[in-house]
């Protein structure tokens, strides 16, 4: 995939790119290619800045970008809404999705998909249309139909938070999907529905970025590429294998001597 | 004289010309217009309208605008009218001291006609009954006094909706409204208050309820319209085993005020209530909610709780929350609870990564806030009715 994909133009360009949240810097000069059909691993220890990246590209308010640039598809990213990226195409994956009482998942996924539908020139999906495809999508992630009725994530355990994020990925189709340790707190079998929802949607046209703790995740969604982040930088890059070396060796080693698989920073 | 004065002249005059007819409500509008020429028009020197003037709804001459009787769409229950059945008078006013309510001593002095909704012993009422109460005025503002009586026997069970709107978008009138139920031993009535008049009306409700032993109530006080709108509920755990439940919402927009004033009174042991208020202030809009609890003495092992969130959706907007315990047993479970708040930006930036405008966000977020009260009224096209109209007005006043 790798190879195949190396002629395709970028579909996210990060340059130089730092930022801080409440005065504290936290990235300190990103930069990363991510082209279309490639999946791409963040890991790093906590407080490193990965969850800082996943808000600065969705568009987090509280983030303030201080340096350097985002390419999304050849356009300035930085200059968007959070609406408007979700339009074109950006989905994140919450760490930790919002609860929004009184909203069903229903109203608040029609809403959405008919938003993004709008967005693409297409007609609204009516109730019947929209109910057979989230019928469709939540066999995918192991979701009841009668989840569909109750409050966004209200009440919902750890992992059905996470399956929601999945089945609202498979619903919008992103062109480029943010999972922001998406795998935290899950056991081994909600991991396997987890990481089998974002698998369904690999496509050539469609890029990830999967930030996680753990190296556990990526044994179900295999990435091309794996970035180790620490203190607000990518101090090393390589394939999947790096993961497997983190694991074993941990976080510590990596200031003092670069992993054998990790090629130089991009 | 002060604009006070000057009006309580005018309505005086008011209660004098329907006094004049010598119906089987003439006493009771006799006691109402002795209580309201003693008390006039409250002043906010007195507590329970420290929060709420009542100098614009003075400042109006109002004609009585009684002729319109309520359309009423049930069945299974007896429906009297309180004019044509002089039995049903004795009892009528008896839940509320006309003293300490100075707009309930007004429509009872203006009194015209009623309805009392019997309800037999052990008879459970399917749908619910529906009573529509349309206010119009022609050149001058109109002043209407709806009245039910509700009673509902040993056992029974009712839902009844009591629906206010207005015959225009334009048009200033005054509602003055009295509800009373008497719900009987194991008795359970629903009862829904909607105010969706224009937003010229003024708008004030006085419902009191008495609960025999194990007997069950529920209200729901929803507020969706009005210039001025004061609801006054006051319900007297009587007999051991009772319970109530009352919800509430109120939106606020515009210049509106809207005042909810809740007692509950836990005269004897095992009473249960539980009380959810909630606000929506938008614009320089105004809420009030003063919540009172009293525990008598000896009402041990009573279960109450209150609370009173609200959203405030500009900074114009103004709410004043009181609630007030008074627990003079020691056995006893009682807490509440007031929040003040804006939308949580944490759910806001969820909404808008999933493509939703951050008007559209704003929207949902506060129709969530309001659903859980909206989402438990009696049918479905009340939810539904309701629920739309709520989201159509709230949609006017968020701004990006």
């Amino acid at each position: 995939m790798t190879t195949m994909t190396a002629t395709n133009k970028p579909l996210l360009e990060i340059r130089g790119l730092a930022a801080r949240v409440a005065e504290k810097p936290i990235l300190r000069g990103i930069d990363l290619t991510i082209r279309p059909g490639e999946v791409h691993a963040i890991m790093g220890p906590n407080g490193s800045g990965k969850s800082t990246l996943a808000g600065v590209l969705s568009g987090r308010p509280s983030f303030e970008v201080t340096a350097g640039s985002v390419l999304y598809d050849g356009n300035d990213l930085l200059a968007l809404k959070p609406e408007e990226r979700a339009r074109e195409g950006v989905f994140l994956a919450f760490q930790y999705p919002v609860e929004i009482p009184g909203v069903t998942n229903n109203y608040f996924f029609k809403a959405a998909l008919n938003a993004l539908r709008k967005h693409r020139g297409q007609d609204p999906l009516d109730a019947m249309d929209f109910l057979a495809l989230s019928r469709e999508k939540m066999k995918i992630v192991g979701m009841k139909p009668e989840m569909m009725s109750r409050a966004v994530n209200e009440g919902f355990s750890g992992g059905e938070k996470k399956r929601n994020e999945v089945l609202q990925m498979l619903l919008l189709e992103p062109r480029l999907a943010i999972l922001d340790e998406t795998d935290s707190g899950l056991d081994i079998d909600a991991l396997r529905v987890v990481a089998n929802g974002v698998n369904h949607l690999r496509s050539a046209g469609r890029a990830m970025l999967v930030i996680t703790h753990y190296q556990r995740l990526l044994e179900y969604i295999v990435p091309d590429f794996v970035h180790v982040l620490a203190d607000g930088r990518i101090a090393h890059s390589g394939g999947k294998e790096l993961a497997l070396e983190l694991e074993a060796k941990g976080y510590g080693w990596l200031e003092k001597e670069p992993p054998a698989a990790a090629v130089a920073a991009r | 004289m002060s604009a006070l004065a000057t009006a309580n002249t005018r309505l005086l005059a008011l209660c004098d010309a329907a006094s004049a007819r010598g119906d089987a409500l003439a006493a009771l509008r006799r006691a109402g217009r002795e209580a309201f020429a003693a008390s006039g028009l409250p002043e906010t020197s007195r507590e329970e309208w420290r929060y709420t003037s009542l100098a614009a709804l003075a400042a109006q001459e109002f004609a009585l605008a009684n002729a319109a009787a309520p359309r009423v769409v049930g069945a299974g229950a007896e429906l009297i009218s309180l004019r044509e059945s002089p039995s049903a008078a004795p009892a009528l006013g008896d839940l509320i001291d006309l003293k300490l309510h100075p707009l309930a001593a007004l429509a009872t002095a203006l009194l015209d006609d009623g309805i009392l909704i019997r309800v037999p012993a052990g008879a459970t009422i399917a749908e619910p009954i529906r009573l529509a109460f349309v206010s119009s005025s022609s050149e001058r503002p109109g002043l209407s006094t709806p009245r039910v009586r509700i009673e509902a026997g040993r056992g029974s069970r009712v839902a009844i909706v009591q629906e206010h709107t207005s015959s225009g978008a334009r048009g200033t009138h005054f509602t003055n409204a009295i509800s009373e139920v008497v719900v009987g031993a194991n008795a359970h009535v629903e009862l829904t208050l909607v105010q969706r008049e224009n937003d010229d009306t003024f708008h004030a409700s006085n419902t009191a309820v008495r609960l025999a032993r194990d007997a069950r109530f529920t209200s729901r006080v929803v507020t969706l319209g009005g210039r001025l709108t004061r609801n006054d509920l006051a319900v007297v755990l009587a007999e051991e085993g009772a319970e109530c439940a009352l919800d509430g919402l109120y939106l606020g927009t515009g210049e509106r005020v809207v005042d909810n004033h809740s007692l509950v009174d836990h005269a004897v042991p095992h009473g249960t209530s539980r009380q959810l208020y909630k606000g929506v202030l938008a614009g320089s809009s105004r809420g009030v909610f003063r919540g009172r609890v009293i525990v008598r003495p000896g009402a041990q092992k009573t279960n109450a709780s209150q609370s009173n969130p609200n959203l405030l959706l500009a900074d114009g907007a103004e709410i004043d929350s009181k609630p007030q315990l008074e627990i003079y047993a020691d056995d006893v479970k009682c807490s509440h609870g007031t929040a003040i708040g804006r939308l949580d930006e944490n759910a806001l930036f969820y909404l808008r990564s999933r493509a939703l405008d951050e008007r559209e966000a704003r929207a949902l977020l506060t129709q969530g806030f309001a659903a859980q009260v909206l989402n438990v009224l009696p049918s479905e096209a009340l939810r539904d009715a309701l629920s739309a109209e709520f989201a159509q007005r709230v949609s006017g006043e968020v701004r990006a």
